[in-house]
């Protein structure tokens, strides 16, 4: 059995090519059993297309693929009791209740949860009488959540789980991520916001046109690409120069954006007390004055343009 | 096979099929209304029991709006609302699916027949002839026309499917020696009419409904071949999703 090993998900050199166009380009990753795991990118990077294959939908081109120890795709009647799928979109029959529909699922796996406990956790508890049709679409997708989670699975599967959700919705299916991984399940999400993957996910890969860019804890890919900066807010056209001279950093960390201006540079009581003093010498207001370290957004964006 | 799924995924197909009213009147409604109209208003001119030639008609109609239009149009909505793809990926699988949707079938067939048989008596209709073999050829036209219907169901996009199933119904209840004897109609279509897997299913059961001797070998020889060909093109060219 492979109830002890370390790694529920292993994937090593994934391809998968529809017909000229190379959708995963040699994907490798590893997910832990019981942690949240993020893949990021922008549309089209390969995303789907790697969770479909890890579900069983498609099959690789090349690579090794192995969701809890079985080949997804020969060995699919054995893992599919032990998976749990959220589709990005669709899914479900308009004509069927949403109490209908989920106790129609809970025939489909041994020992499923109590179909109204799951309405009550995904908040769909007034809804349960309303046909599928008339959802509306944060509804939809609180409904597809459930379905994914009634089997008990071991791991679930989350393509872009809270488009479409309202803030209140979000912030409930993210407790209820956490509260899925504090069981132990182990979870693969896919998702555009960044935020979602930086407060949300163990460990996040950054995937762009079918290959991993980066891979790590949020933590480090924010402190990969270690760009502190200093931003503040005064009138526009400042002379750049002046003020790079005066604040003794390179005029090449120094921009500006309508009377927006960052400096890219590790912010000191010095340098910004020089800054501020040099403000007052031009007679140039000081608004907005912040200093922070680099966001998942700056990295995933510096990632995924450069080869743009 | 999960039996329990396929027999969940089967009651909840009924389920819809049941409430899906556009459904009923093809299914029933029409394959009622021919025989009423046919039978009791105005009488196809044929040689013997009117009742006789129209019931095994009105069956073979039956069989086709089941099988062809019902299922069709219900799997080319699932397909394009990507239920077909969701339970793929459940303990039900693909092969689940399938033998959940042929349950269905037969399920809504056995209201069908029950409804049918029950108006012909009330009519006036006798059950006569061969009735075990009958339910072999509607069996074999189950299998055709649910090949035909899959087949439109897995290569089109839904609303096409819905529209090509709709008009085939309606050309082959009237090709289909259903409701009126073909020799009706001129030579040259009569010629297609016998090739086509609706008038080879009336006229099976319609032999063996009347002296299992009668059953004419050409009509069954055309109803076997697409109940092979048929399913066997669904199976290598339908795609799950659209």
């Amino acid at each position: 059995m492979d109830a002890g090993a370390q790694w529920a998900i292993e994937v090593a050199g994934l391809e998968k090519t529809y017909g000229e166009r190379r959708a995963v380009d040699g994907i490798s990753l590893c997910v832990a059993r019981g942690e949240v795991f993020g893949i990021l990118g922008p549309n089209g990077a390969g995303k789907t297309t790697t969770v479909e294959v890890l579900e069983g939908y498609r099959r690789a081109d090349a690579g090794s693929i192995r969701v809890l120890g079985l080949d997804p795709w020969s060995e699919g009647e054995a893992l599919r009791p032990r998976i749990g799928v959220m589709l990005q979109s669709g899914g479900l029959s308009p004509g069927l209740r949403t109490i209908e529909t989920l106790r129609l699922y809970t025939a489909f796996y041994d020992g499923a949860d109590d179909p109204e406990q799951l309405l009550a956790r995904v908040g769909l508890t007034d809804a349960a009488r309303t046909p599928v049709r008339r959802l509306s679409g944060g509804q939809y997708q609180r409904l597809s959540l459930a379905l994914a989670l009634v089997g008990r699975p071991e791991v679930v599967f989350l393509d872009e789980p809270t488009a479409g959700m309202d803030p209140r919705a979000r912030a409930a299916t993210w407790d209820l991520v956490r509260a899925l991984r504090d069981q132990g399940t182990t979870i693969v999400l896919t998702t555009h916001y960044l935020d979602e993957a930086e407060s949300l996910c163990d460990r996040i890969v950054i995937v762009d046109h079918g290959r991993v860019v980066a891979a790590g804890t949020p933590d480090e890919l924010t402190g990969a690409a270690p760009r502190h900066e200093i931003r503040f807010s005064s009138r526009p056209g400042l002379d750049l120069a002046a003020l790079a001279a005066a604040i003794g950093v390179p005029l090449a960390v120094c921009t500006e954006d309508a009377g927006e201006y960052r400096i890219a540079a590790a912010s000191d009581a010095r340098l910004v007390g020089d800054l501020a003093a040099h403000l007052l010498a031009v007679g140039a207001p000081l608004d907005a004055l912040s200093t922070g370290r680099t966001t998942l957004e700056d990295v995933f964006l510096q990632l995924t343009e450069e080869d743009a | 096979m999960n039996r329990r799924a396929v027999l969940a995924q089967a009651r909840s197909e009924t389920t819809l099929g049941l409430r899906r009213g556009e459904s009923l009147v093809v299914t029933i409604g029409i394959p009622v209304g021919v025989l009423l109209f046919f039978g009791r208003v105005s009488q196809p001119t044929v040689d013997g029991d009117p009742l006789a030639f129209l019931v095994p008609g009105v069956l073979a109609l039956a069989v086709m709006s089941s099988a062809m239009v019902s299922l069709g149009i219900g799997t080319g909505f699932d397909r394009r609302f990507g239920v077909l793809k969701r339970l793929g990926s459940t303990p039900l699988g693909r092969p689940g699916l399938l033998a959940a949707k042929t349950l269905y079938v037969l399920a809504v067939e056995v209201i069908q027949i029950s409804v049918l048989l029950a108006v012909a008596v009330a009519i006036g209709w006798e059950p006569a002839g061969g009735i075990p073999l009958a339910v072999l050829f509607l069996l074999l036209g189950t299998i055709a026309f649910a090949g035909l219907g899959m087949l439109m169901a897995g290569t089109l996009r839904a609303e096409a499917n819905l529209a090509l199933a709709n008009g085939l119904y309606l050309v082959l209840l009237f090709l289909g020696g259903m409701a009126y004897p073909l020799t009706r109609l001129p030579g040259g279509v009569q010629t297609v009419a016998n090739l086509l897997p609706a008038a080879a299913l009336a006229e099976s059961v319609r032999g063996a409904l009347a002296e299992p001797t009668d059953v004419p070998l050409q009509s069954v020889v055309v109803l076997l071949v697409w109940a092979t060909v048929l399913p066997v093109l669904a199976a290598r060219l339908f795609r799950w999703e659209e």
